[in-house]
């Protein structure tokens, strides 16, 4: 596979601090890439290099083929963002929001109704296509950026935090969307987050930290950092039961609180065995796989923890009805 | 050069949407230009002598059409730090258009909504007792649309320097108002002291209201206008120009 995305060495740098330190990855056609990373992080200054808002200190960055800095033009046309803030136009309605765009984006004008249409119904909006952006809910905006993102059928598509500050519902139904996309649309996805568990449909991960790559890999070998999975077995007698897998299965067992713990690479297929071993003595049995989590926290030696939601979106609806005052006055 | 084109479509008929929805919006603009002219102008008529040439409240007329346009077109482009603050921009930076559309695009919205509101203000003429042939109008909805283009640029090239809108008192009393003052809307600039009448001669408002004075007062007199009306068109026209390439250049440059 040839790479999409191809980042070497690269450093931004603003005034004293550094942002991003010598970074380097690269991004198969067709992959769900996760930048995965605390705040400050050094995420979105990675996207924001990769689709042409900001110039590195150093080192470089292509898309498709294309300098992100020389041929910036080519890059834009190629490439489909969903922002960590919202950047609709809430005074338009969802068909016009995405009508400007499929403008912006110079879409053949016998094809922008259907595509619009097909955005529209992906994400479940058809029905609201002609209320103005305002009267959304925060799952719905950020569904209908999803759908704006596509209309021009982009050959990457960057969704920096896509799901922050929505609700667990409204999150798990945009990964949903999420998911669907690179089947649908022949799209590979680079997306940032801070929730572990999302990043766990990538294909590929690179995890982050204060400017520098720490680890890459898929979720199952970073994973594999950590150590295997842990198989958590409650019988009729403990003690035999250790005894037995010691002897048959060549597993290391030991009791805590009233359980067996065991420590194994792939538990999934451990557990159909030990049930064979055992027979009826087994009562219950519990697997816990190593979460990214668990990945960050080794690596780092501090846990990754999302953010309570800022406050940063009732500031701006408190300055929205300021500056209304303004235009009046 | 198509997709600049469709850019500046998207600018101008996203600016077009929003002022047909809030029509609020067109009437409290016209607020302030009716409050001068008749508050002010009504007050400033009794002290003025009427051997000047004509009644004060006339002569305010073509200063009060210039600063409907001044107040409308930069109000319009500093929508631009707006739309910084609250993402919109981002949308339009990162489409494969140039910054020079964008430019463009803005400067034309303000134009359609200040000419139309200049327009509004331009057909009060007979309630202060001027009369305007259709001829005149259309050549004062001319030099209003150049004016307006011209101080919609200026805006743009003023918001290109600001993130958000916490400046907005520093544009108003240090911009907006003094360009106000210093543009021959209120009193003649001949008859202003020798530091103020420079000022108001690097201020392409001071050309426009000259020139709306020559398209309304037709026969030269003492309180009518003090250039040539092909200076006064050069005097927009250059500074237009310089504030798009300007606004543009600001706006390419990538932190």
């Amino acid at each position: 596979m040839t790479p999409i995305i191809t980042v070497e060495n690269l450093t931004k740098k603003f005034g004293s601090i550094t942002a991003v330190d010598g970074i380097s990855f690269e991004v198969e056609e067709g992959a769900i890439f996760g930048f995965l990373g605390p705040n400050g992080a050094g995420k979105t200054t990675t996207i924001n290099i990769l689709c042409t808002l900001l110039s590195p200190t150093s080192g470089g960055a292509s898309i498709d083929g294309h300098d992100c800095m020389k041929e910036s033009s080519e890059v834009r046309k190629n490439i489909g963002i969903v922002f960590q803030d919202n950047t609709l136009d809430k005074e338009l309605t969802a068909y016009e929001n995405l009508l400007f765009h499929s403008y912006l984006y110079n879409v053949p004008k016998t094809e922008r109704k259907g595509r619009i249409d097909d955005a529209l119904n992906f994400v479940g909006l058809y029905e609201r296509k002609d209320d103005t952006v305002k009267k959304f809910s925060g799952g719905m905006k950020r569904r209908l950026e999803v759908a704006r993102s596509i209309i021009h059928q982009p050959k990457i598509l960057f969704l920096d935090e896509p799901t922050l500050g929505l609700d667990p519902q409204s999150r798990t139904n945009l990964w949903e969307f999420i998911a669907e996309l690179p089947k649908k649309h022949a799209v590979t996805i680079f997306m940032t987050t801070h929730y572990m568990e999302e990043a766990e449909i990538c294909n590929k991960i690179a995890v982050i930290d204060k400017g520098k790559i720490i680890a890459q890999g898929s979720p199952e070998e970073l994973k594999k950092m950590v150590g295997g999975d842990v198989i958590y077995l409650k019988t009729k007698d403990n003690a035999g039961a250790i005894g037995e897998i010691k002897a048959s299965m060549d597993l290391d067992a030991e009791e805590k609180n009233g359980e067996i713990f065991i420590s194994v690479s792939k538990g999934d297929a451990c557990i159909p065995k030990l049930i064979n071993t055992l027979a009826d003595s087994v009562v219950s049995v519990r697997l816990q796989r190593p979460t990214l989590n668990d990945v960050f926290l080794k690596l780092t030696g501090k846990a990754i923890r999302p953010e309570a939601v800022s406050g940063g979106d009732e500031l701006k609806e408190s300055i929205r009805s300021y500056r209304k005052k303004f235009d009046r006055g | 050069m198509k997709s600049d084109i469709n850019a500046i479509y998207v600018i101008v008929a996203r600016e077009f949407i929003k002022f047909v929805r809030e029509r609020g919006r067109l009437i409290s603009t016209l607020a302030r230009p009716l409050l001068w002219l008749f508050l002010v102008g009504g007050g400033m008529s009794k002290m003025v002598s009427p051997d000047m040439g004509m009644p004060y409240m006339q002569f305010i007329f073509p200063g009060i059409i210039g600063m409907t346009i001044l107040f409308s077109s930069i109000f319009s482009s500093i929508s631009i730090i707006w739309d910084k603050e609250f993402g919109f921009m981002k949308e339009m930076l990162v489409a494969p258009v140039s910054r020079f559309s964008i430019v463009i695009g803005k400067a034309l919205s303000g134009t359609m909504v200040s000419t139309f509101q200049a327009l509004i203000i331009v057909l009060l003429f007979p309630v202060i007792g001027l009369k305007l042939g259709i001829d005149q109008i259309l050549l004062i909805l001319c030099i209003s649309a150049m004016l307006s283009f011209c101080l919609a640029s200026l805006g743009i090239l003023i918001a290109t320097f600001y993130e958000n809108l916490e400046s907005f008192s520093v544009i108003m009393n240090f911009i907006i108002m003094p360009m106000f003052f210093l543009s021959g809307a209120m009193y003649p600039v001949k008859l202003l002291p020798h530091v103020l009448s420079f000022l108001t001669r690097i201020n392409p408002l001071t050309y426009g209201i000259d020139a709306l004075k020559y398209m309304i007062f037709p026969e030269k007199k003492l309180l009518t206008h003090d250039f040539t009306l092909s200076l006064d068109i050069a005097a927009i026209g250059i500074s237009s120009i310089v504030f798009v390439i300007l606004a543009a250049m600001v706006f390419e440059r990538r932190k």
